[in-house]
């Protein structure tokens, strides 16, 4: 990674008539990482990416990429190639044409190209497919293609709308994989667009959570998960369990604040969120981060009791709504299935183990 | 995603107008000059061979008080308002069950069969007609093929169907059938099955979904059928001169003979004009009175 | 099956709709003077007849000539149309489409008595077949228009994003990625305007003076008995060469849409 970005947005605005689509993005995306934009549909992202590639032109601010100001180089000028949401594969030439079509102001020899259509081809797993026609393949195939004939051109910048979201569950994992794998062979800078939480966690270096033109948070995975910044990232990145709280007081680093049932906590100032979340604060705390306790079983830190409200069992998980005495609304815990350890039923009285420094303070 | 709608290449408007601009001045100097210099001419004086080009009423003045032309008119619009709803009425079912009752591979299909005698010859079809049921026609011959037609028969002599209105009308019913049929079929396909499906479930007869669901649905195509039928045969000149020989001339055939054999070209653009403006007022009265009855309906 | 009764009315109906054109053979090959009932016996003479008739022979040249002519020039257009309709927001554009559209529903006599006028009085020059091509682009061109924009907008935009995002300008975008595609949707629109031409009989009778095309040749044989039998041979072979056009138009559609993976609607119009 360089000190340089890759891309660069500088205060970027896009109107649609009346309509704010971009509202002040400044974000920088580093030479070399896969980055994605998460957010709901709606939210801006693909318009977006669609200023990095060109299609969309922006009211307002500038576009960088590779240290050079965008405005005005229009989209066959850019140094980047996309993947559309539709694969947008050409249904009247055959996969090599399609893969080779970046090459056809390519003053190369016919074999050197021809070279180059194969490589791509087996780069992506689809050796000796180059004669086939492409209205034939399927949507895994039509994506490799797609993926090939970005890639062929060798640009500074992949961009990735919705890439997976026409695949069946199976390919779309396989596809991430693959994806991850691919990127760190080229070593090109990729960025994805996305809604699906779970894909941009697995696959990215660093995620930007886009709501209503803005960007909500910038950070790597873990960060976003742990550590959101504002109560609509939680909720937006997996599920939280929002616990009514009141701040107490203030000493250094630590505040105190009291939830109803689990009593006064002192949490660390880093656990609280950055953005503030108005009026009234509450403690977040990820299903994973509670545990059952089974009999015999000591808690490893803080410890609560309560009832059972509903389970739902998915196969390798199980989901508990518990009723923690002196709380209006159960909290979710997500359990893993280990052989030997019965489900238990709902109405079951049974003991929580919790720990304040897995908790996020929203204020 | 929600403004995808305006990208790099639709945001160019300049590119549109670009575009569009050979078929629009085409349209403009071929189609509205034209008809705006009828209604121009409508307004001049004739001078047996010349058109003097000075402001006149004469020409609607001598189109209305002339009886014939009255006459002509409530013919036209008789025998067009008895078409569309023979059209609009046995096209109907077709589309219905073009739209329902056919599986959808077989759609393009039937719409292809339906839609090839349309592109045959309209002179020759519309002269077949004559040749159906003429005095010594198809049918007057098969009916004396099997003795109802003759001296032993039912009736004694052919039947004498020619020149009238109603076989004007039911030639332009086969003419202009396919006109009917597509409009409807399209309004048809869009319609979400499931609200078909919603409707019987909550216990509603078939019949009755088809009343509350399907009909208030179809509306679009069967306005748009009605007046794509309407409209052009009003102004139709080739049946009412082969079928009705020339004895049951409609609005056209006036226009004709204005403008070709008697030469007064202002007064043929004036009873032009004139037709259109009623044919108009009577399709918006007709579209106002649909709108209020579906507001009602809802 | 689903509406049985509904299916049977369906075959009736299309029983009306063919019957004039069953006949057509039937008179056309019967040894008869007389359209008439009962057929007296088969013979080619009226194809023979048809094909010595000179004048039809010069009525079926101006229709080839106007009918090429005109498609061609429609077509050209319906291209510009499609294209700014189905891809480009513009102001006005509904109303301009409006009046490109008009001559579907607006009665073909309006068309020929206004370019009749035109002709004669505004402009003074001779009715020719030149006139009556004027006037068939414009009776073509909304059916034109209309097989084109189901052309032009089942083309999913970002092939034309994907062709420049590769390197390509808008205009060899055009030629590489939207022309070979449209190209199915084009020879259908050419086709249909053609049999449109072919067949299109009002604004040829006021706008080509004194020279005949097929229709205006028809009608005037129409009046004399002697003449129908041979009409009905000419029909005959019109019809044929109408089925066939269709035929391979309606290819050329339904290969279009299953080039650009389309779902198949169906239809002409």
């Amino acid at each position: 990674m360089t000190d340089n970005p890759m891309i660069a947005f500088r205060d970027v605005h896009k109107y649609y008539g009346d309509y704010h689509a971009l509202r002040g993005i400044s974000a920088e995306i580093r030479a070399g990482e896969f980055f994605s934009l998460l957010g709901p549909s709606g939210c801006g992202k693909t318009t977006l990416l669609r200023t990095i590639a060109g299609f969309e032109d922006i009211s307002s601010g500038a576009v960088l990429i590779d240290g050079k100001d965008m405005a005005g180089v229009p989209a066959n000028k850019r140094p980047t190639n996309m993947v559309f949401q539709s694969y947008a594969i050409f249904p009247h030439l055959t996969v090599a044409q399609n893969v080779g079509f970046g090459l056809r102001r390519d003053p190369r020899s016919k074999a050197e190209k021809d070279k180059l259509v194969e490589e791509s081809l087996e780069m992506v797993g689809l050796k000796g497919y180059g004669a086939r026609a492409a209205h034939a393949l399927s949507g895994g195939q039509r994506q490799r293609v797609a993926l090939a004939r970005a890639l062929i051109l060798k640009p500074k910048v992949l961009l990735l709308d919705e890439p997976l979201s026409a695949l069946d569950r199976k390919i779309r994992e396989q596809m991430q994989v693959e994806l991850i794998k691919l990127q760190r062979e080229v070593g090109i800078t990729f960025v994805l667009v996305t809604h699906d939480q779970e894909e941009a966690l697995v696959m990215s270096d660093r995620i930007a959570v886009m709501f209503e033109g803005e960007i909500a948070q910038l950070a790597d995975p873990e960060t976003l998960y742990r550590r959101p910044n504002s109560r609509r990232v939680a909720d937006f990145i997996g599920v939280m369990n929002f616990l009514p709280a009141k701040v107490t007081g203030e000493s250094g680093d630590l505040i105190s604040a009291e939830v109803a049932g689990l009593g006064v906590l002192d949490v660390s100032t880093s656990q609280v969120s950055a953005a503030p979340t108005g009026d009234s604060a509450a403690v977040g705390f990820r299903p994973e981060t509670l545990t059952l306790l089974y009999e015999g079983q000591q808690a490893s830190d803080r410890e609560a009791a309560g009832t059972i409200d509903e389970v739902v069992y998915y196969g390798d998980m199980t989901y508990y709504d518990v009723r923690l005495d002196g709380m209006e609304k159960p909290v979710r815990i997500s359990m893993r299935n280990v052989f030997g350890r019965p489900v238990l039923d709902v109405g079951t009285r049974t003991r929580v183990s919790w720990s304040p420094g897995a908790l996020v303070l929203f204020r | 995603m929600a403004a995808k709608g305006e990208s790099w290449l639709r945001s160019d408007a300049a590119q549109g107008y670009a575009l569009i601009s050979p078929p629009a001045i085409y349209a403009l100097l071929l189609l509205a000059a034209p008809l705006a210099t009828i209604l121009a001419y409508s307004f001049f004086k004739d001078g047996y061979l010349t058109v003097i080009h000075e402001f006149t009423l004469q020409n609607y003045l001598a189109t209305w008080s002339d009886p014939i032309f009255r006459v002509i008119l409530v013919r036209s619009l008789f025998v067009a308002g008895l078409v569309t709803l023979v059209t609009v009425g046995l096209a109907f079912p077709i589309a219905y069950y073009l739209s329902f009752g056919l599986a959808p591979n077989q759609k393009a299909r039937w719409i292809f069969l339906i839609t090839i005698p349309f592109w045959t010859s309209y002179l020759i079809r519309v002269f077949l007609w004559k040749v159906i049921l003429g005095y010594n026609g198809v049918i007057n011959s098969a009916l004396e093929g099997i003795g109802i037609i003759g001296p032993n028969g039912l009736i004694a002599d052919p039947l004498q169907m020619l020149n009238s209105v109603g076989a004007i009308a039911l030639t332009l019913a086969h003419a202009y059938a396919p006109f009917a049929i597509l409009p409807i079929f399209v309004s048809l396909e869009k319609i979400d099955r499931s609200l078909l499906e919603a409707g019987q479930d909550l216990g509603e007869s078939r019949w009755r979904t088809f009343l509350r669901v399907t009909l208030p649905l179809a509306m679009p195509g069967v306005v748009a059928a009605t007046l794509i039928v309407f409209i052009p045969t009003v102004g139709d000149y080739v049946t009412p001169e082969l079928i009705g020989g020339g004895k049951m001339p409609m609005v056209a055939n006036l226009i004709q003979a204005q403008m070709l054999p008697l030469d007064n070209r202002p007064l043929g653009s004036a009873i032009a004009v004139s037709s259109l403006l009623v044919v108009a007022a009577l399709a918006l009265v007709f579209l106002w009175l649909n709108r209020r009855f579906l507001k009602v309906g809802k | 099956m689903k509406f049985p009764s509904l299916k049977i009315y369906a075959l009736a109906y299309l029983i009306f709709l063919y019957a004039p054109i069953f006949l057509l053979p039937l008179f056309a090959f019967n040894d008869g003077t007389i359209i008439a009932f009962p057929l007296k016996g088969f013979t080619t003479d009226w194809f023979a007849k048809m094909a010595e008739n000179d004048t039809l022979r010069h009525a079926l040249t101006n229709s080839l000539i106007i009918a090429l002519t005109s498609s061609a020039g429609a077509t050209i257009l319906a291209v510009f149309a499609a294209r700014a309709s189905t891809r480009y927001k513009f102001r006005a554009k509904g109303g301009i489409m409006g009046l490109i559209m008009l001559p579907m529903v607006l009665p073909d006599i309006l068309m020929g008595m206004s370019l009749l006028l035109v002709m004669l009085e505004v402009l003074r020059v001779n009715l020719s077949i030149g006139t009556v091509i004027l006037g068939h682009v414009i009776i073509a061109l909304p059916y034109a228009i209309a097989v084109l924009q189901t052309a032009f907008a089942t083309l999913d935009q970002s092939l034309e994003e994907a062709a420049v995002d590769l390197g390509e300008t808008r205009m060899s975008t055009f030629r590489l990625i939207v022309l070979p595609l449209v190209m199915p949707g084009i020879i259908s629109a050419f086709l249909i305007s053609f049999t449109i031409s072919l067949d299109e009989f009002i604004v040829a009778f006021f706008l080509a003076g004194n020279q005949p095309t097929l229709p205006t040749y028809i009608f005037s044989q129409l009046r004399f008995p002697s003449a129908i039998p041979v009409i009905m041979a000419l029909g005959t072979c019109l019809v044929a060469a109408s089925i066939l056009l269709l035929s391979v138009a309606e290819f050329f559609r339904r290969r279009g849409i299953k080039r650009t993976g389309a779902k198949d609607t169906g239809g002409f119009l």
